[in-house]
């Protein structure tokens, strides 16, 4: 503590340099934020995804549909617990930079596979009894103001009503919350029997199956019994867990761990050059004044620690309120108004945030620490 | 400024002189050449003495200087100060003996400029145990004794040469050292400057009993000390006692 004031005034030696050097730092940790949270984004719902549940789909592709039937085979099947359906509705409310998922599924048994999506008794009561009732998540209800008992017109894209129109029209009877952080909470789950009684075509069919195994352990030997079953069909199907389909889902943009590591990479290293210039600099200037300390008594170890606390308060506090800075904007939304599911940060990310920044601390003040801690007394009093 | 180091108990006073050279050689390398710089010195300062090493640019006296503060190591020969020889301590016990006994004026001050004249003042106590409030008590005790405790806050480039000089002045003596050693302190002062400095060295001595070695070319600084040694290529010409 006592040496705080030493640490500050050597800080403050040059500001416009120490601030530049500072805004630097912070800067990069704003980036490390938010592409952790794109990150998360993009994997949305891998973290969160069931160990026990499998993903099926059309073994060609997910645009392809499955038959509704198919639900009542797997559920025959050794392994499995319980099976439901999903379909993509991909319709648009007034805009269609309004993007959010909407699918109508079967209401009990999609709840009880999916316990993620808390909804009150009440509400989950009137979805059961209103046939164009709707529920959606708070993400999505906050960001349209809606509220229960607003009727909510979608425009289709793909399902085309009976009477030839395009125009849905649903009732919001719940708003779900998520039980994680990272749960989903941006979806529109609307009631099946009323879509398979209104839409024009593609009676008796549906996008994908989401199955609950009764052995995590098994999930794998399951998958591959759903797919034996409907082997040699006219609808194969493609059975995988949830965290593996929505692992390759998010590949489908590329590898996004390696492409956020390589711009953290280049960021990183530019900074180090940065940070590590302005030390190695900083210590050049003061090279009497540290032979001064140490003539007075300053042990070797003691330089070494001084000029490595003074590199690392600056990156410690340029790491801390990029962080800050970070958390606060990402807290404010999704910069790309709902295309991603879910965007925040981390505290896993934002603890490895600190410990980055305290590692470019040391890194940045390895080198001029050295040399402070080498430096010959008599030699470095001659330079004054 | 008779009062015990802050942080070390009392140095009991040395049975023989209190700084001791004897057959010292120091040379450097400069590639294949060997540079003497000091050759069979033999020096005894007694407690209480102010002294004046005096010689040419090149004549060894700083580098004897650096020697007895324990700067720097012989290449042959003993270094005992306060009857502790220091030329066979380690770099961590040669920063720890430093700390206790010696104090150090320098020709250019060697101020930090970023802080004030009483946060530099207490930069050798920041290696003892005193608090905050004990630190405080000596560094005004010390700015004091050299006349400028009503320029605590002021920071070096807002004092004088001589000022800046007095403060260093405080910070070499405020842990209260053994030896008090001063290379060409008056160097960069004009005359009046150098003199004020001069009489506060004396008075360090005379009145606070500091044993003071001093580096300088200048006869009229030297002419303070109670005795002066002249060196002249590495080597003790003569010794001129007042």
């Amino acid at each position: 503590m006592k040496y705080l004031h030493l640490l500050g005034s050597n800080l403050r030696r040059k500001k416009l340099r120490t601030s530049l050097t500072l805004l630097s730092i912070v800067m990069a940790f704003i980036l490390f934020g938010y592409l952790a949270a794109i990150r998360v984004g993009l994997n949305a719902g891998v973290d969160v995804a069931g160990a026990d549940r499998l993903f099926v789909r059309h073994r060609v592709s997910i645009a392809q549909l499955l038959p509704e039937s198919y639900r009542a085979r797997m559920e025959r099947i050794p392994g499995v617990a319980r099976a439901t359906h999903a379909t993509w509705f991909g319709g648009i409310y007034q805009d269609p930079k309004n993007f959010f998922p909407q699918m109508p599924v079967d209401p009990e048994p999609f709840l009880e596979l999916y316990p993620e999506y808390i909804l009150p008794p009440d509400q989950r009561r009137a979805w059961l009894h209103a046939r164009t009732g709707a529920i959606v998540g708070r993400t999505t209800a906050d960001r349209f103001g809606w509220r229960i008992g607003d009727r909510i017109p979608i425009q289709a894209t793909i399902w085309t009503k009976r009477d030839g129109s395009r125009t849905w029209e649903f009732d919001l009877v719940g708003i779900y919350d998520g039980a994680a952080r990272g749960t989903d909470t941006t979806q529109m789950f609307f009631r099946y029997d009323y879509f398979e009684e209104t839409r024009l075509f593609g009676k008796g069919q549906v996008g994908w199956f989401n199955v609950r195994v009764r052995d995590p352990e098994e999930s794998a030997e399951v998958a591959r019994r759903i797919d034996a079953e409907f082997a040699n069909s006219s609808y194969e199907t493609k059975a995988e867990t949830e965290k593996a389909f929505l692992q390759g889902w998010a590949r489908q943009i590329g590898d996004i761990g390696t492409i956020i590591k390589a711009i953290l990479s280049a960021v990183f290293f530019t900074i180090l050059l940065v940070a590590g210039n302005t030390m190695a600099q900083s210590v050049r200037e003061r090279t009497g004044e540290l032979g001064v300390l140490k003539a007075m008594g300053f042990t070797n170890g003691q330089m070494l620690g001084l000029v490595l606390a003074e590199s690392c308060f600056l990156s410690g506090l340029g790491g801390a309120l990029g962080l800050t800075a970070a958390w606060g904007l990402i807290g404010a939304g999704d910069p790309t108004q709902g295309a991603l599911a879910v965007f925040y940060l981390p505290h896993r990310d934002l603890l490895t945030g600190l410990g980055l920044a305290l590692a470019l601390g040391l890194v940045t003040g390895a080198m001029p620490a050295l040399q402070a801690m080498r430096l010959r007394i008599a030699d470095a009093l001659r330079k004054t | 400024m008779t009062s015990a180091p802050p942080n070390a108990p009392p140095t009991p006073p040395p049975n023989g002189p209190l700084v001791e050279v004897r057959e010292v050689e120091k040379f450097y390398r400069r590639g294949t050449e060997t540079v003497h710089v000091l050759d069979g010195i033999e020096l005894e300062v007694q407690a209480g003495e102010f002294l004046a090493l005096m010689g040419p640019s090149g004549s060894g006296k700083s580098t004897l200087l650096n020697l007895i503060g324990g700067l720097d190591r012989p290449t042959r020969g003993t270094v005992r100060v306060a009857d502790k020889r220091i030329d066979r301590l380690s770099d961590r016990q040669l920063a720890a003996w430093r700390s206790r006994h010696i104090g150090f004026v320098f020709q250019l001050y060697n101020l930090m400029p970023v802080l004030t004249a009483e946060r530099n003042v207490e930069l050798p106590l920041l290696l003892t145990r005193l608090s905050r409030a004990q630190r405080r008590r000596h560094v005004q005790l010390a700015l004091h004794v050299v006349g400028l405790a009503h320029r605590t806050r002021h920071f070096p480039p807002q004092l004088s040469g001589g000022e800046q000089q007095r403060v260093g002045i405080a910070r070499a003596i405020v842990t209260d050292p053994t030896v008090l050693l001063c290379d060409e302190p008056t160097g960069d002062l004009d005359r009046k400057s150098g003199d004020e400095v001069l009489d506060l060295l004396q008075a360090l001595n005379r009145e606070f009993g500091k044993t003071i070695i001093m580096v300088t070319h200048d006869p009229h600084a030297s002419a303070r000390a109670s005795r002066t040694v002249h060196l002249f290529k590495g080597q003790i010409l003569a010794e001129a006692p007042l």
